[in-house]
């Protein structure tokens, strides 16, 4: 029997088990979304396309299953660019597919026709562009391999209205053949020795572990390398979760707003492993003074990130949970030296910390959230200090339970990111942690959440500042606030307006109460949290500075 | 310092495109690109001369062996290789100095491919050096218009650069 392209895709979209598909129709997808209609395929309808990425992006990073979403050529391909974009920062894999104008059209400035794969070329781990009905299935099934397999990652698929409309025979290909794409997943075992003679000869060693780790679901296999080499352990923002923070070994972040008892472990160590990490500039600081005295291990299953930013003294492509798990055995069990008490001493005498002074607290919102929770709940955030200070405030003990934007750095990323989050784990309490600046960038998404009763939180932490620009232009602007001062609507008004439940928290005390009140609404919510309006996220080393000359904290 | 790579990609569309994407906007730099099909129609073949110390090219290999559409690169610099350019050259040549660019044309073992009234169009092929040397003596009699390939190139011996690696063909 013969299907129609649209048929196919849908055909060949469950064969790869999709269940949720985030999208919105258009001319050039009316075809797709005719076959989407009698199909057992969940579709979200987003209320802007950008929505529609975020959200399937927050769906992948929660589950670790491929997120896929759904858009009309032209415009509603360019609205996907950033979600896209964001995607790729962070190795996420998601499965974009846009319509396209019909085949004879291609090239002529046609209504709607956009060259998205010339367009994602730089923010896509590949793209295709579909010519032929008979290279749909197989471009599928080779664009779900190469998003999900390797180092993962963002695939966009272009399709031509004329191609979902065109008949064949369907078969779903087993296997995929490309000759260029072969991943290196098991680490060179004479690496591996190496690795093992210099965690044997270090005295003060300290684990580097980034989102690679989350993304090879490796957390068990690092906390094992972690006890047996009795190495503190720090995380990069994506690594978060990756290792318990509430272990006496966990040093918290790292980086331009880590921790002090983190960037100076770092600094003084002898031996770094980095483990699916990529020495960021927000990382690293100035390169020269990054782990200047340390010999460096690392493990990452993208070749290109080795030796990219920092030279390597042992290098070990490959999947990171097959590489540790290879290394583990061979590891013997090491003892705690006067090192580790000295990590331990800088955590005592360095914790987070912030001023009481009678005026909500962002930084206590955090903590609340994390008490009510039991830090159970999946966080997601958006850009800025929210972010930072979820990331510093909140003790996150599980992988995939902490999403950011990360790389890219996307504001408007938290709200759609929570309801794919939700969508994917609909057992967790989800949190969105917003700032006020950033909520209003795809605000329009709370109809979404409506409509489907996708019950996501979010904390807006609303100091009606753009907060972590208006700290840059207090610290190093002289404090010259330019545009920085922002109003918001009456965010209480603002989701009812929506449907959801809208509350306001002024007070310490109440934030607790609001807190269980949300969970326990079980639907839609806005919490306008009003605080502090020029608190800054300390600790905080300056751009371009040494990780260990940290500010304030 | 100048590499030689060859390069074997997928015959697809948009793939000079992804390579020469890639060189922009990591900010590498190509002193030339060619691209056409191998003995295999599936399979083209790019000769790209990129400079730049030892990390760069490291960073230039692993990036573009990170492109789905590459199959196989080979720096082959380093080893012995035969490398040709062609160029062809339009020259003025008056009749009474065309005897002495025909002496030239001998001596470079290039050729003269079409007369015009006041031109001679020459077509050279050889190395680098060889056709630097050959504009630099037409130079004189004013080149009118000029086109380069850019470098192709291929190992000598039994090495291959093809997708049965570099093994021995007895």
């Amino acid at each position: 029997m013969k299907l129609s392209g649209a048929e196919i895709i849908i055909k060949s979209l469950q064969e790869e088990g999709v269940e949720a598909i985030f999208g919105y129709p258009g001319g050039q997808v009316l075809p797709i979304y005719d076959a989407l209609y009698d199909s057992s395929l969940k579709h979200y309808l987003v209320r802007h396309e950008q929505g529609a990425a975020h959200a399937a992006d927050g769906y992948a990073r929660a589950t670790g299953k491929p997120g896929v979403c759904l858009a009309t050529s032209g415009p509603g391909a360019t609205n996907l660019v950033t979600g896209i974009a964001t995607a790729y920062m962070d190795s996420v894999p998601l499965i974009a597919l846009t319509g396209q104008v019909p085949c004879d059209m291609l090239g002529k400035d046609s209504f709607q026709e956009a060259d998205i794969t010339g367009i994602t070329l730089p923010i896509t781990k590949h793209n295709f562009l579909v010519k032929d009905v008979n290279d749909l299935a197989r471009t599928i099934k080779e664009a779900f391999h190469i998003a999900t397999t390797g180092r993962p990652g963002p695939v966009l698929i272009d399709i031509p209205k004329d191609i979902c409309v065109k008949q064949t025979t369907f078969k779903y290909p087993d296997k995929v053949n490309l000759r260029g794409y072969k991943p290196t997943m098991k680490g060179n075992k004479g690496q591996i020795s190496n690795a093992v003679k210099l965690i044997g000869a270090a005295k003060r060693p300290v684990i580097y572990a980034g989102g690679g780790v989350v993304v090879s679901n490796a957390s068990e296999e690092l906390f094992r390398l972690a006890e047996l080499t009795v190495s503190p352990v720090t995380t990069t923002l994506m690594g978060i979760g990756a290792f318990p923070e509430t272990h006496p070994l966990s040093v918290g972040m790292l980086g331009m707003h880590g921790t002090k008892s983190a960037n100076y472990a770092v600094s003084e160590c002898d031996l770094l492993i980095a483990v699916g990490a990529r020495f960021d500039d927000r990382v690293t600081g100035k390169l020269d003074e990054f782990a200047p005295n340390a010999r460096i291990i690392h493990i990452d299953v993208d070749p290109a990130e080795i030796g990219k930013n920092v030279r390597v003294d042992v290098p070990i492509v490959g999947d990171v949970r097959m590489v540790l798990t290879e290394l583990n055995d061979k590891l013997e069990q090491q003892q705690p030296t006067e090192w580790q008490e000295r990590v331990a001493r800088w955590k005592e005498k360095y914790p987070l910390c912030y001023e009481e002074n009678g005026i909500l607290k962002p930084q206590c919102i955090i903590e609340e959230i994390y008490k009510i929770t039991n830090g159970e709940a999946i966080i997601v955030t958006e850009v800025g200090q929210n972010q930072m200070w979820a990331a510093q405030y909140y003790q996150y003990t599980k992988p995939r339970t902490f999403i950011s934007s990360g790389g890219l750095g996307t504001m408007g990323y938290g709200l759609p990111a929570a309801i794919g989050a939700k969508v994917g784990r609909p057992d967790s309490v989800v949190i969105d942690i917003a700032g006020d600046g950033s909520i209003q960038m795809n605000i329009q998404e709370m109809a979404t959440a409506v409509h489907y009763n996708i019950p996501v939180i979010v904390a807006i932490l609303n100091n009606n500042y753009l907060g972590m620009v208006r700290q840059w232009q207090e610290i190093f602007y002289d404090r010259r606030y330019s545009y920085t001062d922002i109003t918001g609507p009456d965010f209480v008004k603002l989701a009812e307006a929506y449907g959801a439940l809208g509350m306001r928290v002024t007070e310490h005390k109440d934030v607790g109460p609001a807190l269980k009140q949300a969970i326990e609404a079980n639907r839609p919510v806005i919490i306008d949290f009003v605080i502090e309006r020029e608190e800054n996220v300390f600790p905080m080393v300056p751009p371009g500075g040494a990780i260990h000359k940290m500010l304030g904290g | 310092m100048r590499h030689i790579l060859a390069v074997l990609v997928e015959n697809n569309p948009g793939v000079l495109t992804r390579v020469a994407g890639l060189f922009s906007r990591r900010g590498y730099n190509i002193d030339s690109l060619t691209v056409g099909r191998t003995e295999n129609s599936r399979i083209s073949r790019m000769t790209i001369v990129v400079s730049g110390d030892d990390q760069v090219l490291e960073q230039v290999t692993k990036q573009l062996h990170k492109l789905v559409d590459v199959i196989k690169i080979n720096d082959i610099t380093s080893d012995q290789y035969v490398d040709r350019e062609l160029v062809l050259i339009k020259v003025g040549a008056d009749p009474s100095v065309r005897a002495e660019i025909m002496q030239i044309v001998d001596i470079f073992r290039a050729r003269i491919v079409d007369i015009g009234r006041k031109t001679l169009m020459i077509e050279c092929t050889g190395d680098e050096g060889k056709i630097n040397a050959v504009i630099e003596s037409l130079m004189p009699f004013g080149i009118k218009e000029l086109v380069r390939t850019g470098k192709v190139a291929m190992l000598r011996g039994h090495k291959f650069t093809s997708i049965n690696d570099n093994r021995e063909d007895d």
